[in-house]
């Protein structure tokens, strides 16, 4: 009798529980507060509240949500942004991002996705949706997007602190923090400008030694990953003298493991510095048929036919990339480039 | 949580398949039925036994066939009493028609007060 009682006493707790953590998703200030005995709201400052942000992690990137909803809750929850400010940010309208946003949680409460860490033997699974999510976050706000890639870096920091142990959250962590030290050279006059071109003054020194730090750790925690990977190539990629065929090598690992053309072509980039603009143009032409569709393919096509003295078909491939490109500066560097600058 | 696991299976590849594997497929699927977190799980009849039933305005309209001719067909269900949605999700995995050129969709009950 005793043991069915306790068990539905435990069942009723466990019940509440999920109530609350949906509520916690529900609630309109985000991350820093916890759910008290009383049904009110502590601060997260205080050491006797556990750290609930992993497990919103998690759930919030669910694989059972859509990709979009992922990525929706995860800003709405873990971070300050406002339902306004991320709909604004993915170009979508209030209203639409409000419906994303109550979809996804009607779905948790209702489907039953749990609140917690994974278990071991998925954890591995589950942590690459999440690092995706993050990264996403981060590529979106490179575009343009300061808030986002600021607060994709503040997560990559909190899940590297929760996960210390698992080298891709050091690993996505570097990556974003050695292209995020950059910010302010990437753009001179709100135009777009090369890594080659960039104002190594305008670099953050404290930030890139921060994401060499991150990603020596990682290393040395036998990280051997494509976030480990990307983020060495990233730390190569900005030194003075870049060791090209050893970025090319590493490139060529990242494209084992992901079997992206993408990768590939950022391979064919690197060998471009190291074997010169002939065999890596062999390269790019192999990848036309997969990334047709792909601004970097053709702008990258074009710099590699104009270092070989062929202007006719640069001028063809800047001009193809710019019918793909839809961000401003993007497309005014590609202006400049088709007019031989 | 209850959640009903609802087996969609490509019936072009499986009538391929020799005995043996068969047998041995219809094992798995027993042996999932026998699973703690399984209150129930039942093998339809192929989708030729099937009768469609309508009504409209009174009139009971028959349709020898199943509701939706696709090539993956209804072909059976399990009813799951587990933790959770990941719980159930790991019983699904390993349901022979997902990996089977099939799928296998997992849907929460509407709990109700008893």
């Amino acid at each position: 009798m005793a043991t069915a009682r306790n068990r539905a006493i435990d069942r009723l707790r466990r019940a509440r529980t999920l109530r609350d953590k949906t509520e916690l998703l529900a609630r309109e200030t985000p991350l820093a507060a916890a759910p008290d005995d009383e049904g009110g709201w502590v601060l997260d400052d205080d050491a006797s509240v556990p750290d609930e942000r992993l497990e919103l992690l998690f759930t919030c990137c669910h694989p059972a949500l859509a990709s979009e909803a992922q990525v929706a809750l995860t800003l709405r929850t873990l971070t300050g942004l406002t339902t306004e400010q991320i709909a604004r940010a993915f170009l979508v309208p209030p209203e639409t991002m409000k419906r994303r946003l109550t979809r996804a949680k009607s779905k948790i409460r209702a489907a039953g996705i749990p609140f917690r860490v994974p278990a071991a033997e998925q954890l591995s699974e589950r942590l690459a949706v999440v690092l995706a999510v993050i990264y996403l976050v981060f590529n979106e706000g490179y575009g343009g997007h300061d808030t986002l890639a600021t607060e994709a870096v503040r997560l990559g920091e909190v899940l590297a602190e929760l996960l210390p142990d698992e080298p891709e959250t050091g690993g996505l962590l570097a990556l974003m923090l050695l292209h995020h030290a950059r910010r302010e050279a990437r753009f001179a006059d709100g135009e777009l400008v090369l890594l080659a071109d960039q104002d190594r003054t305008a670099w953050d020194d404290e930030t890139i030694a921060r994401g060499r730090g991150v990603l020596e750790a990682a290393i040395e925690r036998g990280g051997r990953g494509t976030y480990v990977l990307q983020a060495a190539i990233a730390s190569l990629e900005i030194a003075e003298h870049p060791d090209w065929p050893q970025i090319a090598t590493l490139y060529g690992e990242l494209e084992r493991r992901t079997g992206s053309p993408v990768v590939a072509l950022n391979r064919a980039a690197a060998v471009a510095e190291s074997d010169g603009p002939a065999a890596a143009l062999a390269l790019v032409d192999g990848l036309r048929g997969e990334l047709d569709g792909y601004l970097y393919l053709h702008a990258t096509r074009g710099e590699l036919l104009r270092r070989l003295g062929r202007e006719a078909d640069a001028a063809a491939a800047f001009g193809r990339a710019l019918e793909l490109a839809e961000r401003e500066p993007e497309r005014r560097f590609l202006r400049r480039r088709l007019a031989g600058g | 949580m209850k959640y009903a696991v609802l087996i969609y299976s490509d019936e072009t590849t499986a009538a391929a398949r020799p005995d043996a594997e068969r047998i041995a497929i219809t094992g798995e699927y027993m042996a999932l039925a026998q699973a703690p977190e399984a209150v129930a799980g039942e093998q339809l009849q192929p989708p030729t036994t099937a009768t469609t039933v309508r009504v409209a305005d009174g009139t009971v309209l028959h349709t020898d066939g199943p509701f939706s001719t696709t090539k993956e067909h209804f072909a059976g269900f399990y009813l799951l009493d587990v933790e959770d949605l990941d719980a159930a999700l790991a019983f699904a995995a390993k349901v022979p028609a997902a990996r089977l050129g099939g799928a296998v969709e997992v849907r929460p009950l509407v709990e109700r007060p008893s």
